[in-house]
């Protein structure tokens, strides 16, 4: 968490040129100004949500955007049984597991293949996962649903995860290979000669030594599945199968007037994606950024 | 990569059965590792792909059998006033992710770069955003837009004009506010992707440009921006294509209205498919959304061929 990656420490050693000094430390001023408009920008809609969650419905009408002059926690709970909370979570948590795992696990597969083993047909392969990964979901999103139907995988969340690993396998795939291929391959040349088998030599040695990489897959992907709308909304339509994230568009529409308990629902669901954000946010930025481009 | 290493057999000295398995070993063997997520993706993207292309030529409802109808889609989609109006859409849309993002990304990123104190903090915070879910964000911001009680009926009373409206519920507005909106979540991300390479250029330039007593803006033009050039020209690709695919704000925040003012191709797509049973057509709508994706990455990739430094 404290390493500075990306900074370049310049040696304070230069003596500053007459005026250098003098602009340098007066230039840093309007910087923090703008820079502290923007972070109002960015925060101040959630610090409004928390005020929101936090007030009753009479103090709600007097004062929808203000801090809260009296503490209300009975919204929580309200929220938790009207929005189904309890199911809706499962729901999103087996989603998530599910994705993660078998992403981790095939994707990890894949990406030894291409890293270590010198696959035949390399090229084509990442053409195809890189021309997949652009295609429009809107393309196939239409043939998808009714074979998933006709094979019985919609509103099943076994269907969804499938679809979920195969959209978010190119990614996974491509920076697992790139964790991979940063290890030597003296260790894995020391494990075949000692008899390995190349399962063995995944799984006991390339898996343990490129762990970084998994767990900021495992993240990205997380994030993206438990936060996924478009085709949770098309796949699952029975109201026991809803994620937190379609539920929550079903809650917002039917209680649109009564901002106390949506804002508490978002409140509820937005608060363990920014904790585990703020603990990990350099691991989930580099994911994000390194690849995991999505819109 | 040199798996050779391990497995020094000379062509001579090989016996039949080594071979055999070394062929295993060597071709069969990386194949069984990418098998398993190869097929997922193809059974979830290429197969329907494909089947898209067939289906875009039969007036298939999704239920029943698809009859054949030739370029039948095609022509209805090139009559099709509604498909029109959506493109526009999407072009408004990437005019308006093309400038106002990558604008405020640049700034803040370029503000950012030279901050130590802070700059951790401020990177995380301004990133938030992006983290949550877009129905969260989306109805978050309808609350805040509403007219009798949200942001611009504050600021109403504060004796601004031209706030006491409903940008969401207008046809002038909806568009720039639903973007207003995405952009709130999206903009952040940029200015994190911008900084990371800002950071990677190297100190001395600004110092000497400093020196030669280079102003701010001039540094900006001189060394930030050829320093961050490619990043900065992936994130426009990606910002082209993302704009003919958007989705979640419009949909969750108008459904594409009110009366059209905000459908854009994607959301022509999903109405088609699933509201109107129209899977043919819907198909046809989403190659051709496809299509102008295609168009997009060709002419980067020609570009670059030609010897643009893109």
């Amino acid at each position: 968490m404290a390493t500075t990656t990306t900074t370049t420490t310049t040696p304070p050693v230069l003596p500053p040129p007459k005026r250098g000094r003098m602009r340098r430390e007066q230039s840093l001023a309007p910087n923090y100004t703008v820079l502290g408009a923007l972070l109002v920008f960015a925060l101040g809609p959630l610090l409004i949500l928390s005020f929101n969650a936090l007030k009753d419905r009479a103090e709600l009408g007097s004062n929808p955007l203000g801090p809260p002059l009296q503490l209300n926690f009975a919204n929580f709970a309200e929220a938790w049984e009207v929005g189904n909370f309890a199911v809706t979570t499962r729901n999103s948590a087996v989603l998530v597991a599910g994705t993660v795992a078998a992403v981790l696990f095939l994707g990890g597969m894949a990406a030894y293949s291409l890293a270590k083993l010198n696959l035949p047909g390399a090229g084509p392969l990442t053409m195809y996962l890189l021309i997949g990964s652009s295609l429009p979901i809107q393309l196939y999103l239409v043939p998808l649903f009714f074979a998933w139907q006709r094979l019985g995988l919609v509103n099943n969340l076994f269907g969804l995860i499938l679809i979920y690993v195969a959209t978010n396998a190119p990614f996974a795939v491509f920076l697992l290979r790139s964790y991979m291929l940063q290890i030597p391959s003296d260790f894995e040349d020391a494990a075949r000669v000692d008899g390995a088998s190349e399962w063995q030599v995944f799984s006991r040695v390339v898996v343990p030594l490129s762990w970084p990489g998994f767990l900021t897959v495992g993240l990205v992907v997380a994030l993206s599945v438990w936060n996924e709308f478009l085709l949770a909304t098309v796949f699952l339509t029975e109201q026991h199968l809803f994620t937190i994230v379609t539920s929550y568009a079903n809650f917002a529409t039917r209680f649109s007037r009564d901002w106390s308990l949506t804002s508490a629902a978002a409140l509820m669901m937005i608060l363990p994606i920014v904790a585990i954000f703020l603990l990990l946010q350099r691991r989930f930025i580099d994911g994000l950024t390194q690849g995991g481009l999505k819109g | 990569m040199r798996t050779s290493v391990a497995l020094p057999a000379s062509p001579a000295s090989r016996t039949r059965p080594q071979s055999r398995q070394v062929f295993f070993r060597k071709k069969v063997v990386p194949w069984l590792f990418v098998l398993p997520i190869l097929l997922i993706n193809v059974a979830v993207v290429l197969g329907p792909a494909l089947s898209a292309v067939y289906y875009s030529m039969t007036n298939w409802s999704g239920l029943g059998p698809a009859e054949w109808v030739g370029l039948a889609n095609f022509q209805r989609l090139a009559a099709d006033g509604a498909f029109r109006h959506a493109f526009t859409n999407n072009v408004v849309w990437l005019a308006m992710f093309l400038t106002i993002p990558v604008g405020m990304a640049l700034g803040a990123a370029s503000l950012l770069a030279p901050v130590k104190r802070g700059s951790l903090f401020f990177r995380m915070a301004l990133f938030i955003p992006y983290v949550l879910p877009s129905v969260i964000t989306a109805n978050l911001w309808r609350a805040l837009l509403s007219p009798d009680r949200g942001i611009p009926a504050a600021l109403t009373d504060l004796g601004l004009p031209g706030f006491d409206r409903a940008f969401l519920g207008s046809p002038q507005t909806v568009l720039p506010a639903i973007g207003f909106v995405d952009n709130w979540h999206w903009w952040g991300f940029l200015m994190v992707l911008f900084l990371a390479a800002m950071q990677n250029i190297p100190r001395e330039l600004y110092e000497s440009a400093r020196l030669d007593g280079a102003g701010r803006w001039r540094e900006f033009m001189d060394i930030t921006l050829p320093g961050i050039r490619p990043t900065l020209v992936f994130m426009i690709l990606m910002t082209t294509i993302w704009s003919f695919l958007t989705f979640d704000y419009i949909w969750i925040l108008t459904q594409g209205g009110p009366a059209g003012a905000s459908e854009v191709l994607a959301v022509l797509v999903f109405k088609e498919a699933f509201r109107n049973y129209n899977a043919g057509y819907a198909s046809a709508l989403g190659l051709t959304l496809s299509f102008f994706v295609g168009i997009v990455i060709s002419v980067f990739v020609v570009l670059r061929r030609r010897g643009w430094e893109i």
